[in-house]
């Protein structure tokens, strides 16, 4: 019998909660306690699987996915990624059998954990982040009968398909929205391990700062690391010190400590005005303190739809094979939240994303392009 | 006072002691949490050793755990808490690669030869800085090492960002003239990681042995580590001796963490931490009470434990948090075998302790 | 005997460690007012004895009276209330602290909350003068005499109440002056009413002090006898089990040229002043020069300095004519020098090696016990044998770890391993310091047998007796000085005392003299 894991009764909670906020109109009634959040999301799961046909337990799919090593309760990438999954199994209505995560602590775990869940005969096992790249790599060459997908990389091979994100449109967004709020003229950002994913958020964001005000200041900070909460609120003390009054991160776990940094900050000095932007998920949550919310917006990587859509395809139509499915704005694979933005804010936010549409506006994928 | 086959037998009794009371320390917090113990183990141990596949895993990471462990023991011998192992770990993995990725067309017994040596000789110099500086300032060597340690971290990223690739956070897959791979093992064990890197290993083990027992600088280090007063006494240097084991402690390490490199990923990739398989390389010591085989084993033990570990979320339900205070809390009493000595001490000390005069 | 003058009564005390008994059946009996000595070779269970009576081990069987009641003392807070307070062998002492606080220390007195330091010091002053314990109260335990320092100890049990009192070896540090001053206080101490327990195995500080003695060996206790009708020679003999003898028997030396010339020779301690000031001294072959001197007068830098444990600051150290100033110790060790040290257990041993690889701690890495770098274990065993053999080394096998050796043994096998060398000089700092009467003779004879084959013995001892027994010349050293070299037999123990002291030669002589003078006098006005 399958117990219920830890970690996924508080995904499972936490997503809830979000996906209720995200709704809007439903964030009103939400009540705060676990139980209730955890209902509402098997409403949720009921109302799409009736949509569906009552008949979808026969379906025989399953998907597993291994993490990296920021784990599955990151509240971020990997976390995003686990609540696509469950998003899935409830849209069929299929049980917790279905889908499986493997969580990793070392980059050597991947493999085993990759092994494990072709044991078990998943139908696509994802592999969580770039770190994954070799990995999966290996393991789809020894595999070629097993499907596999990757987030954030490219593997060209039949039997993988990768899923990738313009993130910096998402991350462009939130540097129009940062701007457009700041008092001190000065923003900051920190990056988790920098490289070509983390590049795409940082240059995106300085783009859309610099597209609102040149002269607006944005320091620039790369943690080294994806899990360490305790360098996160180092750096964004540093920031805030400094007058940055609006810190954005793409940083995964580690970004957990910014939330922290503020939300101390906020409770010796409420008067002080500073703001955190979220990422990859909606990240309100992290920012609810005594006197209100800081999570000024988050931006949103469709991790979560992305499985979630490819798995739908590969039941559909078949397999994707090969292919490199990029989310973008257009796409919906990336967002931004309305989140605490004023009206003006969002309206300038509102022209940004239609000026990417368009094409009007190009945004940059790499710091050097800027 | 104790004959020589009782203390044989406590040295032996002792680590196996502390496996057990973990195991059983683990099985009563799986039970106060409401998880079944005895399914977990077997799920663990079932998992490991029922496949080939997963056991090569245990017996790969059992291979770098062996590094590590007579790394650390090296310099415990000598009185020295090695604690940069991780970072000597991690200096020789890189420079591993990046002589692998530079020199690709050598042939590979070449190839191979120069990775490897090259990378004993990095993690020697790296943990050999902290040997001078306490040989010389008597600066602590605990401190000294961890921040030795996050200088390799950083060094180690930065290199592998800007140096050894371009701007990426992996480097480029070294070719198979580096690779310590052999395809009849990974055949074996239908596709594992597990690499030539075991003999090497093994040798090692024999050459750790010969060293300490047989040779007159093992002698020395041995002697300096259990009483460095006595031994300046007797004509031997203190210093040179404490440079000499960090010096063999970090190219152990270096080498444990080339083999990682070569052996189990064959790239190295942006790290977030320090590699754990240079701490538990200090619990693998300790249980192994500084003895080469018994070291050997106890990394074996580690191996299943670290690869077994992994099965517990999804074949026996308890939850990776759990599974990782288990396993912690088994890594726990074996590094507390020093309470299980000290029990024993103390029974020991009671029937045999003579009092008078001084 | 009436019940009521005995303070202590200790009934059957027998205290098992596993199957070993520590004490078997020991009586003990403590009169009002009376010093009793407890005398036993090492190990026979004096401090088991002692430790059980101050609380910190409990007996397995027997009964402990204390002033006629019946007590079980199961901590030393039990015997401090019951007035049993210890003066220990190693003083407890904060070196930092002034007298009067480390006498207070854990029963301060406060005023308002804070120290009061005044009331305090005269509580101590007038403890002091009670007793005739010259002490000041405000003066730095680093800065006063080791004397001092031991009355300042005293001081602190009596500060604490303590009515009876252990002193447990207390004579090892002292000059003997300072063992004279202490026999008066011990005197005094009973005038007042208190009563004392005088752990040692010194011989003549018994005759010279105490009352009663009982006699412990392997645990048993084996008579209790009134000193004064007890000869020096029957309690030795009690203590050991045989008949001991302790004239050190030797012939008269025969000294050669020298084998250690020093000259001018200065050596900086730690903290960088001068622990030896520009001596010179002459070691000669075949002649036994004892360096006498009270611990922490240059003494130990001297020997670090000639051994090249230490840098020479200036000056020169030849030995066998070769130069070795600064030179490693090795290499002095290859140029013939032995080596045993003041501490057996810190610089003479590794002690959790076995004993064999221990027999070959400075030689390992010659032939024929090493090869191009790799070890003979063969020979090693071979050698330790054979060392274990000749200098009866007991133990049952040379395979266990030094630290399995008692004392005395362990000495032995040290004792060996630097004679075996054949060294044309050895060094014996504290030889027999801690060992009992038939190990002392045993290493005594050893030394002075090395000295009749020609080499070159200088033994460093802070006891008197061993110095005058066995040394042909003396060297004294005060405040890093030789203040005199006198030759052995034409010294006395009075003499060496004064100059230990730091009295020059003719003067220490005059008043020797004048002294025996007035004492002859007396005896012959008593006639």
């Amino acid at each position: 019998m399958t117990m219920l894991k830890l970690r996924a009764m508080l995904a499972l909670g936490t997503s809830a909660f979000v996906l209720a906020a995200c709704q809007g109109e439903d964030a009103g009634d939400t009540t705060e306690t676990i139980e209730d959040d955890t209902e509402e999301t098997t409403d949720n799961g009921e109302d799409t699987a009736e949509e569906n046909g009552e008949d979808t337990e026969d379906i025989d799919f399953s998907i597993a996915m291994i993490t990296d090593e920021g784990g599955v309760d990151d509240r971020s990438f990997n976390q995003s990624a686990w609540e696509g999954m469950n998003e899935w199994a409830d849209s069929h209505g299929l049980s917790n059998d279905h889908i499986n995560y493997y969580q990793s602590d070392d980059a050597q775990d991947f493999i085993p954990n990759l092994n494990q869940a072709i044991a078990e005969d998943y139908d696509i096992i994802y592999g969580i982040g770039f770190a994954l790249l070799d990995a999966i790599s290996d393991v789809a060459e020894q595999n070629p009968d097993m499907q596999f997908g990757i987030v954030d990389e490219i593997v060209e091979m039949d039997n993988v398909v990768s899923l990738t994100f313009r993130d910096h449109e998402a991350a462009f967004l939130a540097g129009v929205a940062a701007a457009e709020t700041t008092e001190t003229g000065r923003v900051g950002f920190i990056g988790g391990i920098s490289g070509t994913v983390i590049d795409r958020f940082e240059a995106g964001f300085r783009a859309g700062v610099a597209h609102v005000d040149e002269d607006i200041t944005v320091d620039i900070d790369y943690a080294g690391s994806f899990t360490d909460a305790s360098i996160g609120q180092q750096i964004a003390a540093v920031m805030y010190s400094n007058g940055a009054d609006i810190v954005y991160h793409a940083a995964g776990a580690v970004g957990n400590g910014v939330f922290t940094e503020a939300r101390n900050r906020l409770e010796s000095d409420p008067d002080d005005e500073i703001w955190v932007i979220g990422v990859d998920r909606d990240q309100e949550e992290e920012g609810n303190w005594d006197d209100g919310n800081f999570t000024l917006t988050s931006t949103l990587k469709g991790v979560g739809a992305s499985i979630e859509s490819s798995a739908n395809l590969a039941m559909d139509e078949g397999f994707p094979g090969g292919e490199n499915i990029a989310y973008g704005l257009e796409e919906e694979g990336v967002d931004l939240t309305r989140g605490n933005l004023s009206d003006e804010v969002w309206d300038a936010v509102e022209e940004a994303r239609q000026g990417i549409l368009d094409g009007d506006i190009t945004v940059p994928e790499a710091p050097d392009e800027l | 006072m104790l004959t020589k086959n009782n203390e044989k037998l406590y040295n032996f009794l002792v680590p196996i002691l502390s496996i057990v009371l973990g195991f059983i320390f683990g099985a009563i917090l799986m039970l106060f949490f409401g998880y079944n113990p005895i399914l977990a183990y077997q799920a663990m141990f079932n998992g490991v050793l029922a496949n080939p596949f997963f056991f090569g895993e245990a017996m790969r990471q059992a291979t770098v755990l062996t590094f590590t462990g007579l790394g650390f023991a090296i310099a415990f011998k000598a009185g020295f808490f090695n604690i940069g192992v991780a970072g000597q770990v991690l200096v020789g993995w890189v420079t591993s690669i990046w002589v692998a990725l530079a020199f690709p067309d050598l042939p590979r017994i070449l190839l191979l030869t120069l990775s490897l040596t090259a990378a004993l000789l990095v993690g020697a110099v790296w943990a050999g800085i902290a040997g001078v500086l306490r040989a010389y300032f008597g600066t602590n060597e605990v401190i000294v090492t961890i921040m030795l340690n996050y200088i390799a971290l950083y060094l180690t990223n930065y290199l592998i960002r800007n140096v050894i690739s371009t701007g990426g956070n992996t480097t480029e897959r070294v070719g198979p003239n580096a690779s310590l791979r052999v395809d009849w093992l990974t055949q074996l064990t239908q596709g594992s990681r597990l690499n030539a890197g075991l003999f090497i290993a093994i040798i090692v083990v024999a050459l750790y042995w010969v060293f300490m027992t047989q040779t007159t600088a093992g002698f020395e280090v041995r002697a300096v580590g259990l009483n460095r007063f006595a031994s300046t006494y007797a004509g031997m240097s203190a210093p040179r001796n404490i440079i000499l084991s960090m010096f063999l402690s970090g190219a152990l390490a270096g080498l444990g963490g080339a083999i990682h490199g070569l052996g189990t990923f064959g790239n190295i990739f942006t790290q977030s931490g320090l590699p754990g398989v240079g701490f538990n390389g200090i619990a693998v010591a300790l249980l192994g009470l500084g003895n080469p085989v018994g070291i050997f084993f106890s990394a074996i033990l580690f191996g299943v434990l670290d690869v077994g570990s992994g099965f517990l979320p999804n074949r026996a339900g308890v939850p990776d948090e759990m599974a990782e205070i288990v396993i912690a809390a088994i890594i726990f009493f074996v590094g507390a075998n020093y309470l299980i000595r000290f029990l024993f001490e103390k029974v020991k000390t009671k029937k045999t302790a003579t009092e008078g005069g001084e | 005997m009436s019940e009521t003058n005995k303070v202590i009564e200790m009934k059957g005390i027998t205290k098992k460690f596993g199957n070993f008994k520590a004490n078997d059946n020991i009586h003990l009996d403590l009169k009002k007012g009376e010093i009793h000595a407890l005398l036993g070779e090492n190990g026979a269970g004096k401090s088991t004895l002692m430790n059980i009576l101050s609380g910190l081990l409990e007996p397995t069987e027997g009964e402990i009276w204390v002033n006629g009641e019946k007590v079980s003392i199961s901590s030393p807070d039990v015997a401090n209330q019951l007035g049993i307070g210890m003066v220990h062998q190693h003083f407890m002492l904060v070196d930092k602290f002034t007298v009067t606080e480390n006498i207070i220390l854990g029963k301060e007195k406060h005023k308002f909350g804070f120290m009061d330091q005044a009331t305090s010091q005269k509580d101590v002053k007038e403890l002091s003068d009670q007793y005739g314990l010259r002490v000041d109260p405000k003066a730095r335990i680093s800065d006063i005499s080791v004397g001092m320092q031991q009355r300042a100890e005293i001081l602190k049990t009596l500060y604490r109440g303590a009515d009876i009192l252990i002193f447990d070896e207390p004579t090892g540090v002292l000059t003997p002056q300072e063992i004279e001053e202490l026999m008066e206080i011990m005197n005094a101490l009973v005038k007042e009413g208190k009563s004392i327990i005088l752990i040692t195995h010194k011989l003549d500080e018994i005759k010279k002090v105490a009352d009663r003695c009982t006699v412990i060996r392997r645990g048993k206790s084996i008579d209790t006898v009134d000193v004064a009708t007890t000869s020096q020679q029957e309690l030795a003999d009690m203590m050991v089990g045989r008949s001991v003898s302790f004239k050190v028997d030797k012939k008269p030396a025969d000294p050669k040229e020298p084998v250690l010339e020093i000259k001018n020779l200065t050596v900086k301690e730690a903290r960088g002043y001068d622990a030896v000031k520009a001596i010179d001294l002459d070691v000669k072959a075949g002649e036994i020069l004892g360096i006498a001197g009270v611990d922490g007068n240059g003494q130990s830098e001297l020997i670090q300095a000639i051994t090249g444990l230490t840098k020479v600051d200036s000056g020169s150290i030849k030995l066998d004519g070769k130069d070795i100033t600064n030179k490693k110790p090795r290499k002095i060790t290859e140029t013939g020098l032995g080596h045993i040290p003041e501490d057996r257990q810190r610089y003479g041993l590794v002690l959790q090696m076995k004993l064999e690889e221990n027999m070959s701690l400075q030689t390992y890495y010659q032939k024929p016990f090493s090869n191009h770098g790799f070890l003979n274990h063969k020979e090693i065993k071979e050698h330790a044998k054979q060392l274990i053999e000749e200098f009866d080394v007991r133990t049952s096998s040379e395979e266990n770890t030094a630290s399995s050796l008692s004392g005395g043994n362990q000495q032995k096998a040290i004792i060996a391993r630097e004679i075996y060398r054949n060294p044309a000089l050895l060094i014996a700092a504290q030889p027999t310091r801690g060992l009992d009467v038939g190990a002392i003779e045993y290493i005594h004879k050893r030394l002075i047998e090395q000295r009749d084959h020609g080499k070159g013995v200088l033994l460093m001892s802070y006891e008197l007796d061993e110095v005058m027994n066995v040394s042909d010349r003396i060297a004294v050293m005060y405040d890093g000085n030789i203040i005199a070299i006198v030759n052995a037999d034409e010294t006395n123990e009075k003499e060496l005392g004064l100059l230990m002291a730091g009295v020059p030669l003719e003067k220490a002589h005059e008043q020797v003299t004048e002294t025996e003078g007035k004492e002859r006098e007396t005896v012959a006005n008593e006639k």
